[in-house]
């Protein structure tokens, strides 16, 4: 009981990456990262005037700050509160990713959105942003309630789809992260999306053709599935608003909300991927050799 | 967290200066050390000059209006009508305005003399005047900002050296230049991301850029044969050869045509 309060704290702290995301996402699509030229200060200060696009770059670093602060503060509460080491020791790597993180940010903007630098940060903070969720899926209720251990002995193994679905999709939001920041073209990134919409499909219709029944496969599944075919829809938005308003003489409305809505769906795609991993390797027996009898620890 | 970004950010930034900032001081020794031509003077008894004008056919395309609705003291810059994008600018004779002329080959091998006045950009309204300047390399670029509100300068060379500086409300001026020709060099802000500007940096004092007439005029060329060029933002450059002699006067024009 006494965790339940770190589990609520830590869903917040989650809501607030995906929040960031956004913030940051807006930045890019608005062309604004140069627009507070130093780093760590803005224009000298703590607070400049939030005007034109300064809005979008200091808003993002303030977000930014506050999820640093949040990330500090789980790290300390996992450390004091949580009894499995290895959950202590997921608040740390997420602190350590956040640091990253912001001095990636920082470089980003003194040596004027170097593309690997851009990217790096892109790629890192949907990498964040899954361990979050996947912090908050750890410390839930229903994870404490114990495993469901069901057998599948399917071809290949699901565990195999379970590793293979998430790496996809992640080298898909790096194509994309390169696309948008003018590294390569949309064509890698146009086929990785059949790729990796087919791994998700894969990995989605097998997990709810033979384990339906489970509530947390079910569940993790459903949402991987509808969440990547929100993203494919707003892959394409995003590509035809660009089409669309590439003579207009400044960032448009249009072509804003729907390349920042793909990168945050593009966040929770992962998350899902990486949720729905989570539960098969907690819940899903690993198919034996025949001849093997001896109980094989299972991750987590 | 501010603390450890400050800490970080400083440890990586000693790291990082090491290898990034190399290049330039090498670049700028390779200059140091480059053979000095004798430097040129303009011979005005026997030097000629190159006039013309930049015609447009075709349909004018309509320039979009820009929406400063996100910076408020820029809107109220413009109360009477919003600004045009200025991409492209015909006059109303039928030339095509912001058209960067300049001598691109053909010149002997000297140093010409560096105007010691500097060329202004100036940020009024939240747009850049003029849209595109010429400058010969090492010139100094006076930037200004006579708007209430804060600006950035990013230039976007490929050639020179990149850099991105913040000029407060009615801040103090910025003398700038670049070292090397490169035509053109794109500028931008990214607090209001309109704002864009082009300054075409050469070796020598043999450019203009055409204004409201869409003439121009290139005037002290020693006598020879040249290659001249037409830069626009949106199309494509044109290239046209000039033989003049001593004193001489030619017209060139050159076409450009609605794509
Ligand atoms: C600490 C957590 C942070 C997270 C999770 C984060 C996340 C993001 C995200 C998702 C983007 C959008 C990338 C894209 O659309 O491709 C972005 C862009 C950006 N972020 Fe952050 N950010 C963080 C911290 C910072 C900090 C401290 C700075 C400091 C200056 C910063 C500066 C930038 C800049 C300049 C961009 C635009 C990059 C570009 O347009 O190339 N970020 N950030
Ligand atoms: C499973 C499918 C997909 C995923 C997971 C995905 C993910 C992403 C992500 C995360 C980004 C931004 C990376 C960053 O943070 O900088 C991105 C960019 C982009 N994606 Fe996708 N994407 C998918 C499918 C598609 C499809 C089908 C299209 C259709 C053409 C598409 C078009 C784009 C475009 C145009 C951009 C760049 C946006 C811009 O110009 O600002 N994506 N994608």
């Amino acid at each position: 009981m006494k965790n339940v309060w770190l589990h609520r704290y830590v869903v917040l702290w989650a809501f607030c990456t995906l929040f960031l995301v956004v913030a940051g996402g807006l930045v890019t699509s608005h062309d604004a990262g140069l627009s507070v030229p130093d780093w760590p200060l803005s224009y000298g200060k703590l607070m400049p005037t939030m005007e034109g696009n300064i809005f979008y770059e200091h808003g993002h670093r303030m977000v930014a700050t506050t999820v640093g602060l949040l990330t500090i503060f789980m790290a300390v509460w996992l450390w004091r509160a949580e009894d499995r080491r290895w959950m202590q020791n997921l608040g740390w790597i997420a602190l350590l990713a956040v640091t990253a993180q912001g001095v990636l940010g920082g470089l980003t903007v003194i040596f004027l959105l170097p593309r690997p630098v851009s990217i790096g940060h892109a790629c890192l903070a949907q990498l964040f942003f899954s361990t979050t969720v996947a912090i908050s899926v750890f410390s839930s209720p229903s994870w404490k309630r114990g495993s469901i251990m069901v057998d599948d002995d399917g071809a290949p193994p699901l565990h195999w789809l379970a590793i293979g679905a998430p790496l996809c999709v992640f080298i898909q939001l790096a194509l994309g992260a390169a696309a948008r920041h003018q590294a390569i073209g949309i064509l890698p990134h146009v086929a990785g999306a059949v790729v990796a919409t087919g791994m998700v499909l894969w990995f989605t219709v097998r997990v709810l053709m033979r384990h339906a029944d489970y509530d947390s496969l079910r569940r993790s599944a459903l949402a991987l599935v509808s969440v990547t075919f929100l993203q494919v829809f707003l892959g394409i938005a995003a590509y035809m608003s660009r089409l669309a308003t590439a003579e207009a003489p400044q960032p448009m409305p249009v072509m804003v909300g729907f390349t920042v809505a793909h990168v945050a769906v593009g966040a929770l795609t992962m998350a899902a991927s990486v949720v729905l991993s989570i539960q098969v390797f907690r819940n899903v027996r690993r198919p034996m050799p025949a001849m093997q009898t001896a109980r094989i620890a299972i991750p987590f | 967290m501010k603390k450890i970004y400050i800490c970080l950010g400083i440890v990586s930034i000693l790291t990082f200066s090491g290898c990034g900032k190399k290049e330039p001081e090498s670049a700028a020794k390779e200059e140091a050390t480059a053979p000095a031509t004798a430097p040129a003077t303009i011979d005005d008894a026997n030097a000629a000059t190159v006039t013309g004008k930049v015609a447009f056919s075709g349909d004018k395309p309509t320039m979009r209006n820009i929406d400063m609705s996100a910076n408020p003291a820029c809107a109220r810059a413009h109360s009477g009508a919003p600004p045009k994008s200025e991409e492209v600018v015909v006059n109303d004779n039928g030339t095509l305005k912001n058209v960067f002329v300049w001598v691109k080959s053909g010149l002997p091998e000297r140093q010409w003399p560096v105007p010691s006045t500097p060329v202004e950009l100036t940020q009024k309204g939240c747009m850049y005047g003029p849209h595109v300047i010429g400058v010969m390399a090492n010139q100094n670029i006076k930037i200004v900002n006579n708007d209430p509100t804060n600006h950035n300068i990013h230039p976007l060379p490929k050639i020179n050296q990149e850099w991105n500086e913040s000029q407060p409300p009615k801040g103090e001026d910025k003398l700038k230049r670049f070292a090397r020709e490169e035509v053109m060099i794109p500028v931008k802000c990214n607090v209001h991301p309109w704002m864009r500007s082009y300054i075409g940096v050469v070796n020598h004092p043999f450019f203009a850029v055409t204004g409201d007439d869409g003439t121009f005029t290139i005037k002290g060329l020693p006598p020879g044969t040249y290659t001249l060029e037409a830069w626009h933002e949106k199309y494509a450059p044109q290239d046209v050869q000039v033989t003049v002699g001593a004193k001489e006067s030619k017209t060139v024009d050159f076409p450009f045509k609605a794509s």
